[in-house]
């Protein structure tokens, strides 16, 4: 169990040690949201390292992660609990004739036959660290799901009817994330600290390509993100991420490459563009990307 | 920043200004701002920042608004005033002509009225069911008069289509379907673990998202108002998405939600700058692909691009942008005024390098056309394209 961080600084140098290269507002929220007890929101486009700060965030910690991933249609049963019918048929159907029913009844009602979804264990643990809690893509979850977790994000709280209603003794640290594909609802965000990561400039994602992509040489490194940077500032329908430079300079890396050419680029730029037109439009433009990356 | 007995009042009074500019400081936040304060060290005005945009911020549009308010209100000391002077007493500190406009937008934007055109009330409620009067059905909108607008307003609000709906993967009890597990082992336990009876259940249904895209430049402009009454009726009862274009695109989602039309109308036109301007149809599309598409095509929605197809730009853009776009939604539907005037052929550049991708091609002239619109929306059934 660590201690928890003591200042904005603290929260900085922890992500960096896990190799993590957040900027200062990131660490100040992330403090803040730990100091003032509130959940966290996260928006960024797809691939900036939302769900990564999460996972960081409960290794900085010391504590567990349960992670929800969100989709359209998610439901309490999938997202909460659920009861383990074929246990419980089961179990009653083995019982004697002469044994008391009522009995069963409610054994069967008990938490031995609770199959547990991610909110409801973090919400009823025993953790001696309260876990982190990561809602992910809550933006493709539906209405009606975002306005149970309002409820239960307020109190803490689920209620079980055969059971009763559990608390958490000690309430998780919640980081919920989305890519915006649509609007969350205000009232939930009301309720949390807002950050929105935005694209690293050109020395931070040199900086975070090597440390999360160690492999690719420093030169390699630095042409990659140059790359990205150029790519980010095309008119493409969809943009790479911070995820798709790191992929992009492993491949290379793979390949064995410790500078780019226009060989290596156009065999390898999958990697980084997913749309069949992105990838036409910067065909034409690859000579002039790779001069103006080597000499970044 | 040195923590002194003024800061409270001083932190109160940015959240009014932040309120004012259209982003939500109420009373939570303020608390939760000054609780965010004392984890801080105030000296770091970066922190300090960061800290308060945390807490008041939750939407990335609002993100350059609080930076101009946190400028403007929180603006370093005069270094010639007396050390450690209060923030927020400096004015006329040089702001990026950017900000300020930003800045400028944003109040403009929160401080529309209630202009309602004085006779609003005068026009007698039409009697007249929906279909009744024939000749007002079948009057272009460009001929009609303010009091016969106002009546096509009410008759649209009236109007009985709905949009289609669509099964979503959410699950809700039904006489046929598939088994319910949960219900039925429910059940079973009641009887001692026999299953005596089989529930079950299928996917609810829901209605698709509309997303409108309507042209209000210059040669449009006869219709723009009746267009956005169309808009209007439609966004109150309707998921709707709806956005303006001309040389440029402004999403008006948010301004239609007025109740009150002509107040919504007011902060539309308010809100748009625009209006009235050229048609860069290509243009527009590429910006709604690129910035929105992905936020607002979820859930199959429906689009619906109003417009003459009188278009400066470039047909080779518009193409490749509309293919774009009808590959993202359920279903791309081209609304043309035009398209109701005696012997109108699709020729414009636009129009003709529109055509071929779009999934319908309809009149919007009169009610009549709406009228058909409607039945059109209300048969788009589960299953995609025919």
């Amino acid at each position: 169990m660590a201690p928890p961080p003591a200042s904005i600084d603290d929260v900085e140098t922890r992500l960096r040690d896990r190799r993590y290269i957040g900027d200062r507002g990131l660490a100040t929220s992330i403090f803040l949201a730990l100091k003032l007890d509130k959940p966290l929101f996260i928006e960024g486009e797809a691939g900036v390292g939302k769900t990564e700060a999460a996972k960081v965030m409960a290794d900085v910690l010391g504590a567990r992660l349960i992670r929800l991933q969100c989709y359209e249609g998610i439901d309490l049963a999938h997202a909460v609990y659920e009861w383990n019918y074929p246990r419980q048929l089961l179990h009653i159907r083995l019982l004697g004739e002469g044994e008391d029913r009522r009995m069963a009844e409610r054994e069967i009602f008990s938490s031995e036959f609770l199959l547990r979804r991610p909110l409801l264990d973090a919400i009823d643990n025993d953790d001696a660290t309260p876990p982190v809690l990561l809602i992910d893509e809550i933006d493709r979850s539906d209405e009606e799901f975002e306005a149970f977790l309002l409820e239960l994000l307020s109190d803490f709280q689920v209620s079980i009817p055969e059971i009763g209603t559990i608390k958490a003794k000690h309430a998780p640290f919640v980081v919920i994330t989305s890519n915006r594909t649509r609007e969350v609802h205000d009232a939930l965000k009301r309720r949390c600290l807002y950050h929105w990561i935005d694209y690293p400039d050109l020395e931070k994602e040199v900086e975070i390509v090597r440390a999360r992509a160690p492999e690719a040489a420093d030169g390699l490194a630095r042409e990659v993100a140059s790359l990205v940077q150029g790519l980010r500032g095309m008119d493409l329908y969809k943009v790479p991420g911070v995820a798709e430079t790191l992929d992009w300079a492993r491949s290379l890396a793979v390949l064995g490459a410790t500078r780019i050419d226009e060989t290596l680029v156009n065999a390898t730029i999958g990697a980084a563009l997913k749309y069949q037109e992105d990838l036409e439009r910067v065909r034409a433009q690859v000579p002039a990307l790779v001069d103006k990356a080597r000499g970044a | 920043m040195p923590r002194t007995p003024d800061l409270l009042p001083r932190l109160g009074a940015f959240a009014r200004l932040l309120h004012d500019a259209g982003v939500e400081a109420g009373p939570r936040r303020l608390t939760d701002a000054t609780r965010a304060l004392n984890h801080i060290d105030l000296k770091q005005q970066g922190d300090f920042r960061n800290a308060l945009r945390a807490v008041f911020v939750s939407r990335k549009e609002d993100i350059v608004t609080f930076e101009a308010a946190f400028d403007i209100f929180w603006a370093p000391p005069d270094p010639r005033s007396a050390a450690g002077a209060l923030p927020g007493r400096s004015r006329g500190l040089p702001m990026s002509p950017e900000r300020a406009k930003v800045w400028a937008e944003a109040l403009g934007l929160n401080s529309s009225g209630m202009n309602r055109e004085p006779d609003a009330t005068a026009v007698p409620a039409s009697s007249s069911g929906y279909s009744a009067d024939e000749l007002l059905r079948h009057k272009d909108f460009e001929q009609m008069t303010w009091q016969e607008t106002e009546q096509v307003r009410r008759l649209l609000e009236a109007a009985p289509w709905r949009v289609a709906e669509r099964r979503t993967r959410r699950l809700r009890p039904a006489r046929a379907g598939r088994i319910d597990l949960r219900r039925s082992a429910r059940h079973a336990i009641r009887s001692s673990g026999e299953l005596m009876q089989l529930f079950r259940r299928r996917p609810r249904v829901r209605r698709r998202p509309l997303v409108l895209l309507c042209d209000v430049s210059g040669s449009m402009e006869r219709y723009s108002r009746l267009l956005m009454i169309f808009a209007h009726a439609i966004a109150r009862r309707e998921d709707l998405e709806a956005f303006v274009f001309s040389t440029r695109l402004t999403r008006i989602t948010r301004l239609l939600r007025y109740r009150d039309l002509d107040r919504a109308l007011d902060s539309v036109s308010k809100g748009v700058h625009d209006f009235s301007g050229g048609t860069r149809i290509g243009e527009a599309l590429a910006d709604f692909n690129r910035h929105w598409a992905r936020r607002v095509l979820g859930h199959g929605a429906v689009v619906i691009i109003v417009s003459d197809g009188w278009d400066r730009g470039d047909p080779a853009q518009l193409t490749a942008e509309l293919i774009h776009l009808r590959r993202s939604a359920h279903r791309l539907i081209w609304l043309n005024p035009l398209l109701g005037s005696e012997g109108y052929q699709p020729l414009t550049r636009g129009m003709a390098a529109a055509l071929p991708h779009c999934d319908d091609f309809l009149a919007a002239h009169n009610l009549q056309a709406l009228d058909d619109l409607g039945r059109l929306l209300a048969g788009l059934g589960s299953r995609s394209r025919i």
